[in-house]
């Protein structure tokens, strides 16, 4: 390890923009409703990706027959593109926008 | 049809008709998904992610392969196994993917909506045999899925 006094670094504060606060938003994962798609495989597709139990998986498989979406996952942007892939994967018809 | 087997396979109790029916439909849907993916049958199986253009590009750009071997990879299981009399929870999976496959692309072609299965469909409409097809599907799919479904 070296003693060799280095240049101090100066860490400028600097304000935090709108930007900022942008990509602090999460992202949200949206099913949508679809009249091909087995409501017990939509359910079944939800415990599998997410985990859910089968008590949340139906209900919220049945918001999306219901009310024609839901959101079933969020985070940050690459873990919401991850789910939106696995659930295309599936077949599910699901999309991502910044909550 | 299909059963839970001990382990989370399924055994399969299917007639030589139906064996030869699903290796007939995988082989159709991998021929077309050989060509362009953008045909308008197979919008169901590559929708978008994004409404932004430039973003869904991107997206596509990044998953479109993955989704498009996957599909492949489903089909060609399903078909290569087609035989059997029992599969993996791995194998049953698979299976469920390609079934689900099938039936998306067959709904998109017949427009199945809410509503499509409400009336009675005549005897004589040209669409008959394919919406047999597509019942028949999933009717398999729902009894896979019961067999899979955890507790």
């Amino acid at each position: 390890m070296s003693t060799t006094a280095a240049p101090a670094e100066v860490e400028v504060e600097q304000p935090r923009g709108v930007e900022d606060y942008e990509q602090d938003r999460p992202w949200i994962v949206i099913v949508w409703n679809d009249p091909i798609n087995l409501m017990s495989y939509v359910t079944l597709v939800f415990q599998k990706l997410f985990g859910y139990s089968r008590a949340k998986a139906t209900q919220l498989m049945l918001q999306v027959h219901n009310d024609g979406k839901a959101v079933v996952s969020s985070g940050t942007r690459e873990k919401a593109e991850h789910d939106v892939a696995r659930l295309h994967a599936h077949g599910l018809w699901a999309t991502m926008r910044q909550d | 049809m299909f059963e839970r087997a001990p382990g989370g396979g399924v055994a399969l109790t299917l007639s030589s008709d139906e064996r030869a029916l699903l290796v007939g439909l995988t082989a159709e849907l991998r021929s077309l998904l050989e060509g362009e993916t953008s045909d308008p049958s197979l919008r169901r199986l590559f929708p978008p992610a994004y409404e932004d253009e430039r973003q869904q590009n991107a997206y596509r750009e990044l998953t479109g392969d993955g989704l498009l071997g996957g599909r492949r990879e489903a089909l060609e299981l399903l078909a290569s196994t087609a035989e059997r009399d029992s599969l993996t929870a791995e194998e049953a999976d698979a299976w469920l993917r390609a079934l689900n496959d099938l039936r998306l692309v067959l709904g998109t072609r017949l427009d199945v909506q809410e509503d499509t299965f409400a009336g009675e469909l005549r005897p004589t409409d040209p669409r008959t045999p394919a919406f047999a097809v597509y019942g028949y599907l999933s009717w398999m799919q729902e009894e896979l899925i019961e067999a899979l479904s955890p507790g």
